[in-house]
């Protein structure tokens, strides 16, 4: 279920490398705890963020999430089909359900991450909890 | 004791159940130093038939408006509560529920709380409007700090015209927080544009304007909206409901925010409370809107029902990021206000004000009449005036309550200079008023004599 | 019937309340106001008879759940059956017909009412003032922590951080952040108590104040109350109560005796005021002498001439209200607690424990039971168990409805996984408790046996569950006409 091509936060967001570009979304896993999700509070186009600081916020019925940036960089561009179809996220988290792309100001930035098999364990210890 | 269902022998079985001796082992978590050793210095206990007569007497301290006539205004009105409203939130359905946390079983809170939204909406004709806030002055204050989080500014301009108990209770509620509230001085009455003209700059998140303002005066307010938009402010109406029978709403103002005191909606005067704060706003701000929102939706089967809606935005979700820390509301006078509404209609609503005003204009022509009152602006005016008469207002209010006439507040204790407030409701008859009016013709008489 | 909205049974002209003719001259509004400031159409209210809308919303009171029906466990909310005498009285004209600027000489009752209202709560909290003017207890939080930022900044310094623990309910941080403080978490311990040692190392200079709910959320009193008053007043911080479960210390023990420094009380809750629907309730906050001259104004102060308003206190934070709070509901305690009194008080809150200790004790075989002791006047499940089952807590919540319970609070505390509150309060008898239990023991057998049937529950409630999700993205909020 953990996509062995991206690394992952602590916190449950996916980046996908491509350059000096990366797309950012959240985890099948994340989406799943979060419930349906109802509404995505997006940044805007340039703005800058910081590793592992709120970058936008996701919302579910009952449930409010920040999303942490994997990296810092400059939001290239956000996915505005969540605008109407946030549920994108529910159904395609990885694929249609992406949040923005940023690029990628510092790559040593990614060695911070978890890798595929890393991020497996995280999930069990805290499905375990 | 009568609220306790449990027999002595029923306890005696419950601790044994629970596996103790007596109750003090159940408590034993509470340090013995701490736990009071004699009962609490408190009255002792009375029957029903004893507390009847007592709180009988203490109401017969009071001169109630039942027996009395009131033109009293600054904030709280006595309009009519039509026995209907009564009778529908004496209803234990209603008063003993509580917030509608389980929606299949609270449709009835639910879809009341939903033709509030909408009532609201028609009459202040803005998008969408909360369960309710605590009154009319914490609902000011709340737009401040929503318009605040809005636009991330942190100026906020208050007419000098706002009802001084809500500003008070503004600068209070926003005491904690970086925001400089600046007042907008006045002029004839009425809020001077010009010096808001020139107090507008980029970083300004609002302007508060009420209208009709506490001074009675209907203010000019058509190229306020553009004004404020102009530097990307909002613009912050706190409005009287009745008025807006005959009033333009806010909406039409291009307010972006309305609130105001719903006391007057079906609700009776109670010494300041429980009120209710209406709170409306544009649609594009609804995930900022503090309180409770309902919407509809669709059971499983289909069918329509409603449930609490955007909570993510409330404290128990968001915690300290919430919208505001307001939990508990003032559902059942909204509900209260709900009623009032239905009953008057569109019509009705109309007829109402209508009345305010004709009573209102009728009085103030026969008041100023009388020598040495003058009315203190010669502005346009609702249902209240103020008035400066040939003495201090203190003794005009005093001379009138001896007789069992209540004019005021008196506006010197707000800082508010000379006079006094006077305001008719569609209670008011013309024999109240021109009762008044021979009392007030009686008084420079009285003092002189005296 | 009652899925129509009051909107939809408009008919053209109709009214439901007869206004006076005017006895003045019939003026237009054109007349009167300049054109410019009217309104150009009508407010679409609806248009119905007194019949209609009488029939309309007594139908939709039929749908609700309530108190006067049966057991309402919401935990933390102290869901207590409302004495009707305090309804019947707070109706008298005397009370309900009085305006909030009628000279003082004429409202003498009503300032004695709020006078002695204030003396007894003192009484019960061992404080040694009130203010009753906070509509609620989020807004009394949000008074005490203005006059404790107040107390700092007098003495020179607001300080930065409120320390809140992990189990409180969400008006902490919430009030906190509107206070211009930051809300720093402190831990629970494996006891459900406040963690000590991270308590110590939290506590700074920089700490303004600790806000602890006593019993708190899981029903539990902070034994080591003594040890956390003193760790506070160490540095210079305020130790404040958040009083909504004082249900279970009347008489028994005083939030100024354990070493408080504020208290805001639920008049609503603990004084049998009714909830509303949501409100109105009422939330006076209680202070020591150090937070005394920080009070809201106005007090209420009894002179030689009777009562009166007192504006005159200098270093007040100011108002909380446009008046003096919700008066209509201080009538309702003032008669709960004289008719009380003393001995009365004492045997509300032992009622609570032991109806509260004699359903944990019925429960806890069938429900798993995070923190196995006494409780007091509430305790937290989980529906642990049951969700690895693949059953919801929220489902539990809902097959109780079918079962004619109101479910408890859900998913709260935030530290129990699953969590069901349940606060059963004094005023349900034998009978009613053992009939929760029998209910909340079948739903865990058919979540062993049907769980489906628990999942889509409920079967028998006015409309079955609702589309949330649908409701969250349509945001359809009001009637269009």
């Amino acid at each position: 279920m953990v996509p062995d091509d991206l690394r992952y936060t602590k916190k449950h967001e996916w980046i996908k490398v491509n350059g000096d570009q990366g797309t950012v979304g959240i985890t099948d896993y994340a989406q799943g705890e979060l419930g349906d999700i109802v509404f995505v509070e997006l940044p805007t186009k340039g703005k800058k963020v910081e590793q592992m600081k709120p970058f936008a916020t996701i919302e579910a019925v009952k449930a409010v999430s920040e999303l942490y940036a994997p990296v810092s960089g400059e939001v290239l561009e956000v996915n505005s089909q969540l605008t109407d179809k946030p549920e994108l996220i529910n159904s395609d988290p990885y694929g249609e359900g992406w949040i923005i792309k940023l690029r990628i100001e510092d790559p040593s930035e990614l060695e911070n991450l978890l890798s595929p098999a890393d991020y497996e364990k995280l999930i069990e210890e805290e499905e375990g909890h | 004791m009568c609220w306790i269902p449990i027999s002595a022998e029923e306890r005696r079985e419950m601790l044994s159940s629970i596996g103790v001796e007596s109750f003090v082992d159940l408590v034993s978590s509470i340090p013995p130093q701490f736990r009071l050793r004699k009962p609490l210095d408190l009255p002792p206990p009375l029957s029903e038939i004893e507390i009847s007569r007592l709180m009988l007497r203490l109401s017969e301290e009071n001169h109630d408006l039942a027996h009395h006539i009131c033109f009293l205004g600054g904030g709280s009105y006595d309009h009519w509560v039509p026995a209907a409203v009564s009778s529908i939130i004496e209803r234990s359905e209603y008063y003993t529920a509580y917030t509608p946390y389980q929606a299949e079983v609270s449709q009835g809170t639910l879809q009341a709380i939903y033709e509030y939204q909408s009532l609201i909406c028609e009459l202040t004709g803005m998008d969408v409007a909360n369960a309710s806030m605590y009154d009319g002055a914490s609902a000011t204050a709340e737009a401040a700090l929503m318009s605040y989080s809005i636009t991330g500014r942190e100026t906020i301009l208050v007419s000098e015209a706002l009802n001084p108990a809500h500003f008070q209770v503004l600068t209070t509620y926003t005491s904690g927080l970086n925001l400089r509230v600046k007042r907008i001085p006045l002029k004839k009455g009425g809020t001077d544009w010009d010096k808001l003209a020139g107090m507008l700059d980029e970083r300004v998140a609002s302007v508060i304007i009420q209208n009709p303002n506490f001074l009675g005066v209907v203010e000019n307010l058509n190229q306020v909206g553009e004004l404020v938009h102009r530097v990307g402010a909002l613009l912050v109406m706190v409005v009287d409901p009745i008025s807006l029978g005959i009033l333009k709403p806010p909406g039409d103002y291009g307010a972006d925010i309305a609130v105001g005191e719903g006391q007057a909606l079906g609700n009776p005067t109670c010494f300041g409370g429980p009120y209710l704060g209406f709170f409306a706003c544009r649609k594009e701000f609804m995930r900022k809107l503090p309180g409770r929102l309902v919407g509809a939706t669709v059971d499983s089967q289909g069918r329509r029902g409603f449930v609490l809606i955007l909570q993510t935005r409330e404290q128990h979700i968001r915690r300290e990021k919430a919208t505001s820390n307001i939990c508990t509301n003032q559902a059942l006078n909204a509900l209260a206000a709900t009623v009032f509404l239905t009953l008057l209609g569109r019509q009705g609503i109309r007829d109402l004000a209508l009345l305010c005003l004709q009573k209102c204009h009728y009085l103030q022509r026969h008041l100023c009449e009388i020598d040495g009152f003058k009315l203190r602006y010669p502005s346009p005016f609702f249902k209240e005036f103020a008035v400066v008469p040939p003495l201090s207002a203190k003794e005009v209010i005093d001379f009138l309550a001896e007789q069992g006439i209540f004019v005021g507040p008196d506006l010197g204790r707000f800082g508010m200079g000379d006079g006094f407030l006077v305001a008719t409701t569609e209670k008011r008859s013309k024999e109240e008023m021109d009762l008044l009016i021979e009392n007030l013709k009686e008084i420079p008489s009285a003092k002189r004599r005296g | 019937m009652a899925d129509k909205l009051i909107f939809e049974l408009s008919g053209r002209g109709k009214v439901g309340y007869a206004l006076p003719k005017p006895d003045v001259p019939p003026l237009f509004p054109e007349e009167l106001l300049p054109p410019e400031v009217l309104r150009e159409y009508p407010p679409q209210l609806p248009e119905v008879s007194e019949v209609e809308v009488v029939r309309h919303f007594v139908n939709l009171s039929q749908l609700n759940y309530h108190v006067d029906q049966g057991l309402y466990p919401l935990g933390s909310c102290t869901m207590k059956y409302n004495p009707k005498v305090g309804e019947e009285l707070a109706k008298l004209p005397g009370f309900r017909d009085l305006h909030p600027y009628q000279p003082e000489r004429t409202v003498q009752g009503a300032l004695k009412l709020m006078y002695e209202l204030e003396e007894m709560l003192c009484e019960i909290t061992g404080m040694v003032r009130f203010t009753l003017q906070p509509a609620a207890g989020a807004q009394g939080e949000l008074t005490s922590l203005l006059m404790i930022r107040a107390y700092h900044t007098k003495r020179g310094n607001p300080r930065e951080k409120v320390i809140i623990p992990d189990s409180a309910h969400g008006t902490n941080p919430a009030s906190t952040h509107l206070a211009g403080y930051r809300a720093v978490e402190v831990k629970s311990d494996p006891q459900g108590l406040v963690n000590l040692e991270e308590l110590r190392r939290l506590m700074d200079k920089d700490v303004a104040a600790l806000m602890l709910t006593n019993p708190n959320t899981l029903g539990l009193f902070e034994s080591h109350i003594k040890e956390i008053a003193d760790l506070v007043h160490q540095v210079g911080a305020l130790l404040y109560m958040d009083g909504a479960n004082m249900n279970a210390l009347l008489g028994i023990t005083r939030p100024g005796d354990l070493g408080f420094d504020a208290v805001h009380l639920n008049l609503h809750k603990t004084f049998s005021t009714p909830h509303g629907g949501g409100g109105p309730g009422s939330g006076p906050v209680g202070v020591n002498e150090k937070l005394v001259d920080f009070l809201p104004v106005p007090l209420v102060e009894k002179g030689e001439k009777g009562y009166k308003f007192d504006y005159d206190q200098p270093n007040s934070i100011g108002k909380m209200q446009g008046f003096y709070g919700n008066f209509g509901v201080m009538v309702k305690a003032y008669i709960y607690l004289r008719m009380l009194g003393a001995k009365g008080l004492r045997e509300v809150s032992e009622g609570a424990i032991v109806n509260a200790n004699y359903l944990m004790k019925g429960l806890k075989d069938y429900y798993y039971l995070p923190f196995d002791r006494f409780c007091l006047h509430e305790f937290v499940l989980s529906g642990s168990r049951q969700k690895a089952k693949g059953v919801k807590t929220l489902d539990i919540a809902k097959r109780l409805l079918d079962y004619g319970f109101h479910a408890p609070t859900v998913y709260f505390p935030l530290i129990v996984p699953e969590a069901l509150m349940i606060e059963p309060t004094e005023t349900e008898s034998k009978e009613s408790l053992d009939g929760f239990v029998e209910a909340m023991k079948k739903i865990a057998q058919e979540v062993e046996e049907d769980p489906e049937l628990v999942r889509s529950a409920p079967h028998t409630t006015p409309v079955s569950r609702l589309d949330e999700r649908k409701a969250a993205k349509d945001l359809d909020v009001r009637w269009k006409g």
